[in-house]
């Protein structure tokens, strides 16, 4: 293949995969800023995510409904279920640790298997399938000057689906939203409020454990709507958090824990790159120089490209 | 990196240094009393004989594991309703390895030392059957897996694993090699897991594409855990005829899907080893592109119409529809193409243990070498499959391969590679070695 045309392909693949990674590392993100604790059940949220994802559409399909109805409900329920699922585990857990860093991670990694297992007792071993509501083969044109000067054609392998676009846009608008939600509305100033101070939030008579539970929650939500989202490309399986914890972990490290704007940032370098890197090289390399980078940022700039140094 | 578990990926749990060795310490204990036992089980006995069945319960190969338990159960069905073996009743004990080599070696020192298992049987996955083989040598256990990698034949493990129920990767690409070039291309591009199974592929299907007169143009190599499959693809090299994939785990259907997307309508020729699709209904959407395409299966998924009475029965002790799926489910597709060696396996065991008059775990040596001394297997009741022959030498079968294609959303047998055309030299004599 020219290099025009696969560097379009890689950085569309890029492009799938940052949009998936910064919505789901947003959520890890929200958690370590507002909470400042690491969640490291993470992962499993997202594969929550898909799983109730087929669950739904299963059970909708069941009732004769059509690809795009079963879809868009998926999408509203799956990351209710599992925000609901987060809360309780946080009201549950967390709030009786004293949301101490230290114990929570040892709490979330029992967490982390608790889920798994779960998962794998109900919904059984299998890789399962979501039928995408929409999912059509867009072949892409490349342009070069040739003898016969500016000409269009349609190089091989040149192609996307709308499905793969739908998402990138998708995770656009939810970033944006997220956006627009922490810093215009009232929960979201509640939400920093708590995350500047927590004992003047107090105080001033904001209900801290609500917002944590809520917190907790609304991440998890964002790690499920990941999951839903890629579903229809992948497959719900009930290991596939593992990876996408990681290279959350990456992404929330490299942009600054805490900063959103660093996390949609450093989601976008390592898709990328990822992307990028994985089809001029290979997948292994790419996951090299992710991890290289994390330990580089941590030595020279521990707060993230991103992030504030703690007072 | 994506094979890593889970536990590891964290960084934050490994199990201690101490916690391993204390466990190693009491299960080579536990193996140092075996002999004492043995001494009073010589006794002509009617209890059960038991075989040990590693089962791919969890993990990558759950698929495969779920469809070698219901083959395994129905084989032993079958034996025991003809009155199982020397008089004795067979019992299957399950155990999950989680497609884990480490937990496979801990499964076989369970079936020695707490469930007193007289053989060991079932494994799939290489890197299972890799790690877990040279704890069947220690054990001094018969150990039967249902593979199909060359590990066995290439003399990588030891005495006491055998393969008599299912053919070698490297048997199964001489087969394939001459259609490959002969009927759809000369320059091939092989797609493949990135371990043991798929290195198998790598390093003798160049040899046999060159023997039979065409070239390997490109190697792409995918981990077994990938989820994505697009950013590999703009590797295959434009002059291409022929892809050539086998891919395994629970992304296939994944894989496959973005193959089709990949091509569009401008493919080149397609072959696939059935692992790219086993347990995968032929039928998902997004799989139309296939039609035309050319599979590998070590035994025929869709009831074909010349199909003789005993792979009927074979299929409808098995459970299977026509089409290759559970009568009760049929989105449950089976691994049809592999599944049969557990069948095969379990008569060959039986066989083996009337042969050498197999009593109590005392015998188990005598097993082995009852099996190593077999050569002929014929088509029939026991072994559906086809005709094989088996070589005690390299403790390896030889069988029919099967070529078909896709029509209609099924696979029809276009052309069957029989035993003979599928042999090639020894690569050790296990029978030299010691016990």
């Amino acid at each position: 293949m020219d290099f025009g045309p696969y560097l379009l392909l890689a950085m569309l693949e890029g492009a799938v995969l940052a949009a998936v990674l910064a919505l789901m590392a947003s959520g890890l993100s929200l958690v370590f800023g507002v909470m400042r604790v690491v969640n490291v059940a993470h992962g499993e949220f997202y594969m929550l995510g898909a799983v109730m994802a087929w669950v739904v559409t299963q059970f909708l399909a069941g009732l004769g409904g059509g690809a795009a109805v079963n879809f868009i409900a998926a999408a509203v329920l799956a990351p209710l279920i599992v925000c609901a699922i987060a809360a309780a585990a946080d009201v549950t857990i967390l709030k009786r640790l004293d949301y101490d860093p230290e114990r929570v991670i040892v709490a979330t990694i029992g967490l982390l298997y608790v889920i798994q297992q779960a998962t794998l007792m109900g919904y059984g071993p299998d890789a399962r399938p979501v039928v995408a509501p929409f999912n059509q083969r867009i072949a892409l044109p490349w342009f070069e000057f040739g003898e016969n000067g500016f000409q269009m054609y349609y190089p091989w392998g040149l192609s996307t689906t709308s499905y793969k676009l739908f998402v990138i846009v998708a995770a656009v608008v939810l970033l944006f939203a997220l956006r627009l939600f922490m810093t215009r509305s009232r929960a979201g100033l509640v939400m920093r409020a708590t995350q500047l101070d927590r004992d003047m939030a107090t105080a001033f008579g904001i209900p801290v454990e609500k917002v944590y539970a809520l917190v907790f929650g609304a991440g998890a939500a964002l790690a499920a709507l990941a999951g839903v989202l890629i579903v229809p490309i992948q497959q719900a399986h009930y290991l596939m958090g593992g990876d996408a914890l990681l290279l959350s972990f990456i992404v929330v490290i490299i942009g600054g824990l805490g900063s959103l704007a660093g996390t949609v940032v450093a989601a976008v370098i390592i898709g990328m790159s990822d992307g990028i890197i994985s089809v001029f090289f290979t997948p292994t390399l790419a996951k090299i120089i992710a991890t290289l980078a994390v330990a580089l940022v941590l030595v020279f700039r521990p707060q993230g490209l991103f992030g504030v140094k703690t007072r | 990196m994506t094979e890593i578990p889970s536990k590891t990926k964290t960084g934050l749990i490994s199990p201690t240094r101490r916690g391993a060795l204390k466990t190693l310490a009491a299960g080579a204990g536990a193996a140092a009393t075996m002999p004492l036992w043995a001494r009073y089980t010589s006794a002509q006995s009617a209890a059960p004989i038991k075989i040990g069945f590693g089962k791919h319960a969890t993990g990558i190969g759950a698929a495969y594991g779920r469809w070698y338990e219901r083959t395994s159960v129905a084989a032993l069905a079958k034996i025991n309703a003809e009155g199982g073996i020397n008089g004795r009743p067979v019992e299957l004990v399950t155990e999950d390895d989680g497609t884990d080599p480490r937990r496979a070696a801990e499964v076989l020192e369970k079936f020695a030392n707490q469930s007193d298992c007289d053989v060991a049987f079932g494994t799939l996955f290489s890197h299972v059957v890799v790690g877990a083989a040279p704890r069947a040598g220690e054990l001094k256990l018969p150990y039967f897996v249902v593979s199909e990698g060359h590990h066995v034949a290439s003399g990588m493990l030891n005495r006491w694993t055998l393969q008599p129920g299912i053919t070698d990767v490297k048997s199964q690409i001489s087969a394939m090699a001459p259609f490959l070039t002969g009927t759809l291309g000369k320059k091939v591009t092989m797609i493949y897991p990135d371990y043991a199974f798929g290195y198998d592929h790598r390093d003798n299907l160049a040899p046999a594409i060159e023997a039979a007169g065409g070239e390997v143009v490109a190697k792409i190599a995918i981990p077994p855990t990938e989820t994505s499959f697009t950013k590999y693809f703009p590797q295959i090299p434009r002059d291409t005829d022929v892809i050539y994939h086998v891919m395994i785990g629970p992304a296939v259907l994944t894989f496959v899907k973005e193959m089709g997307e990949f091509f569009g309508p401008s493919r080149p020729e397609i072959f696939g080893f059935i692992d790219s699709l086993e347990a995968t209904d032929l039928t998902s959407p997004g799989l139309e592109f296939l039609d035309g395409t050319y599979f590998w299966e070590g035994n025929p998924r869709y009831l074909q119409a010349d199909a003789p009475d005993y792979v009927k029965a074979y299929r409808d002790a098995v459970g299977l529809d026509e089409n290759g799926a559970s009568v009760s489910d049929p989105s449950d597709v089976s691994t049809s193409a592999h599944m049969f060696g557990c069948w095969e396996t379990l008569h060959i065991i039986k066989a083996g243990m009337e042969a050498a008059g197999y009593q109590s775990t005392a015998d188990r040596q005598k097993l082995v070498e009852a099996v190593e001394v077999m050569s002929m297997m014929e088509a029939g009741p026991a072994h559906p499959q086809g005709t094989k022959m088996f070589n005690g030498k390299t403790h390896q079968v030889f069988g029919p391969q099967y070529i078909s294609k896709v029509e209609g959303g099924k696979l029809s047998v276009v052309k069957t590679v029989p035993y003979e055309e599928t042999i090639y030299p020894d690569e050790v004599d296990y029978t030299s070695m010691s016990f």
